[in-house]
């Protein structure tokens, strides 16, 4: 039996639909999109094709759309190249951010930046009061993510963005979670700027974009050509943008409000077991459940769940090397003891009600299994 | 009847090979996990096959697979060796050394250090394309920290000298990197020999997938770099950002593929060109540009006199062919590689730039010296500097109406 | 770069290629651009008694929108009287072409090929010269 896959978080599966529109584009229509034959050409136009699907899927103009090679160079050229065209002040970042936007933020401080750290609730939300008051600051760039990569927890962006706007700020969000899960407009949120990748929404990894308000003056990170308006240099992965165009073409028939369903039993069943459910309290991604078991470590716990055929994340993927307690259950204030048990499942489109069921099942066994065990030690 | 337009531009890129794509289809379907994915078996499996490309890419280059870090192209190689290292050794010096024919990937990144407050010496060519190496030693100071010269050209294909460049940096202590973008698969590259500290790789010009590339940092003596994407510490903190497992697959496959055919491949494509370049030296006034020795066997660069550069790529337009590099091709400004070679403008203009590949036949090649023999004589007959020229007028003496 | 249909055209079926003797009774030339401009046309004119342009030749170095608006220039002046052939205007040219804005320089050549070729002939028969500049 091929295992269960409840890591849509960490990437999804590729659509079948969209490894049909990639497909031509290794073998047959190859083309460099800056040469000026036919080939080119052919290349050219479905860039261009992609970035009108992208912009669709969000709402936004085919000019406003620069692809990337993902969600970390889009947050990184973001950060780093408004930064460099601004008078160093405040950047002000949320304290459960993607370290791709934290990193960054930190980086500035070499440059003259302070970096301010948002903090939020018990249930992973903004505080706005308290966002409010940190913008007092001259702050010259905020950047605050749509939806959380562990919890799921969303945030209210377009109401921080007007603070942002207000205290005079450029807003930025990474969206990279919340495409494709839930309703993403780039006008609706107004900000100037926000993040997106294609292998969270069943395309390919190795694309991403930046969706950019024209008027931001942004400085280039990396440089050698006229690619992307001159924004970002390199050859364009036209096999991967055409994936991601099609993966964006699919987002508005399948939101995971599908998930929603499987979701609502999977914490149902969780909290039935005794497992504490973060960001319980705010509105989540209908297709994470983030929680722990009090006194069974993660690590432990997935993988036994792994063992059993069911592929969950303790933490965040890119920070799984480590076992360090996750720093955005730590920004919400939650014991380091029980951060360190802190399970993802996180569902997607092949998911069905059945696997949730026997997994709670498989769950309950091992839960059961692992504090025996825990008994015995002590 | 041949099928046209004919692809002879496999400089700008090449079309994957069925064995890459193959290879990579897996790893974009059933086998779809997050490298760093340390939880589950679809995570554990893309690392494998991650480690696996790595050691490809390595033994090509005959270097350790630790040395090898993935970017998303050479563009992204070449800003993160230059800006990297410069940045990270700036205590030492802020002077770079490159050549003003190499590639816009690292010309404007050395801009970019230029207006950080980074000086650099732009090295003139020989017109053969070559760097003469009395020259490179004495653009070297002791406050330089950093050289960059590639080990192929991309526009006219000549091969510096890279070893002895190499020698060079090492005895001043001098970092020195190697943009290799369009060397593997035609030049044989052995990095436990070679004293470069950095070299960049991309994958589509080797017939691997667009969208990968990788950096070559030495261990031993050991470079330090700093990094220009963070987040989440993939590639040992150099360079973060999820690894596009298909991509990087591609590119271990088709350097594979590489290491083990390029020798045989080399001939059966030195032989089109060579007989692409008999071809055409038929045609009165043809001029190849750059060193035809110390050469790719891929590429034929040559300039038509007396014809006009966009009327003749319209007149070719049956050949997929690139004039200058792909890069700059949007634009009507003749190639800044041709004219540091000391080539007039019209010269430039006039230049076609044939690159030959694993899928070009012997029919394709005569095919194009017919159409390219047709079409130069039709335009120039067309042409009254022809005309001028045949009656003997020198056209550097003629008083042109002002302009 | 994407050329018009006319442009195709002309550029695959140029009409009126080739040269006059420079030295017959009633034959002009005018040769604009230069080699540097990435442009030169030259244009020949055979007057005849009357004055009028019974027949026209070029030969054109230059891009396809340069080869088709001198090619253009042969058919139009053939039949008009030099005054005639003075009226003809560059935008008569970049229209009938639909010459792109960056190809506008062309038809401004073909028409200062025009004012050259008459001129050449005016001087011959003893009227003033006009010089002919590139506006490559």
């Amino acid at each position: 039996m091929s295992p269960a896959y409840f890591d849509h978080n960490a990437t999804t599966p590729l659509d079948e639909r969209v490894l049909q529109a990639m497909l031509p584009f290794f073998r047959e229509r190859y083309g460099n999109a800056s040469s000026r034959h036919e080939f080119g050409r052919a290349a050219r136009k479905a860039v261009d094709e992609a970035r009108e699907q992208v912009a669709d899927a969000v709402g936004a103009h085919p000019s406003q759309v620069y692809f990337v090679s993902g969600g970390t160079e889009a947050n990184n050229l973001l950060i780093k190249g408004a930064a460099a065209r601004l008078q160093p002040s405040q950047v002000a970042v949320s304290a459960v951010e993607h370290p791709s936007v934290i990193k960054p933020a930190q980086e500035l401080r070499e440059h003259g930046w302070k970096v301010k750290k948002l903090a939020v609730d018990h249930d992973g939300r903004i505080d706005r009061d308290e966002a409010a008051n940190s913008l007092r600051e001259p702050t010259g760039l905020v950047s605050v993510m749509l939806a959380n990569n562990e919890t799921g927890v969303i945030q209210d962006v377009a109401s921080l963005a007007e603070l942002a706007r207000d205290a005079g700020a450029l807003v930025h969000t990474d969206a990279v979670q919340a495409l494709g899960k839930v309703p993403v407009n780039f006008p609706a949120l107004n900000v100037h700027a926000m993040t997106v990748s294609a292998h969270k929404i069943y395309g390919p990894k190795g694309v991403g974009a930046l969706i950019l308000d024209k008027r931001l003056d942004i400085k280039p990170q990396i440089t050698g050509g006229e690619h992307e308006k001159g924004l970002r240099a390199g050859t364009e992965n036209v096999p991967a943008i055409v994936g991601f165009g099609a993966a964006c073409a699919l987002v508005a028939s399948h939101l995971a409000s599908n998930q929603m369903q499987m979701r609502e039993r999977m914490d149902q069943g969780l909290h039935a077991m005794g497992a504490v459910l973060f960001g319980n309290g705010a509105e989540r991604l209908p297709n994470t459940s983030y929680f722990a078991f009090p006194g069974i470590e993660g690590e432990t716990l997935v993988m036994a769940l792994d063992r059993a055929g069911y592929a969950v994340a303790s933490g965040s993927a890119c920070s799984s090397g480590g076992t360090d307690p996750s720093p955005v259950l730590l920004a919400m204030q939650v014991e380091r003891e029980l951060a360190r048990c802190a399970v993802r499942v996180s569902l997607g489109r092949s998911n069905e009600m059945s696997q949730v069921e026997s997994f709670l099942q498989v769950l309950q066994d091992e839960i059961f299994k692992l504090k025996r065990l825990a008994a015995l030690a002590v | 009847m041949i099928k046209t337009p004919i692809y002879l531009d496999y400089s700008a890129t090449t079309p994957v090979d069925p064995r890459v794509a193959e290879k990579m289809i897996p790893y974009l379907t059933e086998k779809f996990g997050n490298p760093a994915s340390r939880s589950h078996e679809f995570g554990w499996e893309a690392e494998k096959a991650v480690e696996e490309a790595r050691e490809q890419v390595a033994a090509l280059v005959n270097a350790d697979p630790k040395e090898i870090i993935w970017t998303s192209g050479a563009t992204e190689s070449n800003n993160l060796a230059i800006k990297g290292a410069a940045h990270f050794y700036k205590g030492k010096g802020k002077h770079l050394v490159t050549m003003m024919t190499e590639h816009k990937a690292v010309i404007d990144t050395m801009r970019h250090l230029e207006s950080e407050g980074y000086e650099v010496t732009y090295l003139m060519p020989e017109s053969s394309g070559l760097v003469d190496m009395e020259k490179f030693k004495a653009a070297l100071r002791p406050d330089t920290i950093l050289a960059s010269v590639m080990l192929v050209n991309n526009e006219i294909g000549v091969i510096q000298d890279i070893a002895a460049l190499g020698e060079v940096c090492r005895a001043k202590g001098i970092i020195f990197h190697v943009d290799a973008a369009q060397a593997t698969g035609k030049v044989a590259i052995d990095l436990a020999k070679l004293k470069v500290d950095l070299m960049s790789f991309s994958a589509h010009k080797t017939y691997g997938p667009k969208g990968i590339g990788a950096l070559y940092v030495q261990r031993k003596p050991r470079i330090r770099l700093e990094a220009q994407m963070h987040g989440g510490g993939h590639e040992r903190g150099l360079r973060s950002g999820t690894l596009a497992t298909h991509q990087i697959v591609g590119m271990g496959e088709a350097f594979r593929i590489a290491r083990e055919e390029m020798v045989a491949e080399n001939e059966r494509v030195r032989y089109l060109r060579d007989r692409l370049y008999k071809g055409l030296s038929q045609i009165e006034e043809a001029h190849v540009n750059g060193d035809m020795e110390q050469r790719v066997p891929h590429n034929l660069n040559i300039s038509f006199n007396f014809v006009e550069g966009e009327s003749l790529i319209m007149a070719i337009r049956d050949l997929a062919v690139s004039s200058g590099s792909a890069c700059t091709s949007a634009s009507l400004e003749p190639s800044y590689v041709l004219r540091a070679l000391g080539r007039s403008d019209e010269l430039a203009h006039s230049s076609i730039r044939f690159t030959i590949g694993r899928f070009s036949t012997e029919e394709e090649i005569d095919y194009a010296i017919e159409l390219v023999k047709n079409k130069i004589g039709r335009l120039r007959e067309m042409s009254p500097l022809w005309d001028m020229f045949k009656e003997g007028v020198d056209l550097s003496t003629v008083q042109w109406a002002s302009h | 770069m994407s050329y018009s249909t006319k442009v195709l055209d002309h550029y695959e079926n140029p009409r009126n290629v080739g040269t006059f003797n420079q030295d017959d009774e009633g034959v002009a030339t005018g040769m604009v651009g230069a080699p540097a401009c990435g442009d030169v046309m030259k244009l020949q004119i055979k007057v005849n008694k009357d004055g009028v342009i019974e027949d026209a030749k070029f030969k054109t170095y230059g891009c396809g929108s340069a080869i088709a608006s001198s090619s253009l220039v042969t058919e139009w002046v053939k039949g008009k009287t030099l005054d005639e052939a003075l009226t003809i205007k560059n935008t008569q040219i970049a229209e009938e072409l639909a010459l792109p804005p960056v190809k506008i320089h062309c038809s401004v050549l073909a028409e200062d090929a025009i004012k050259a070729a008459v001129a050449d002939y005016k001087a011959k028969h003893g009227e003033m010269v006009v010089a002919a500049a590139c506006k490559g």
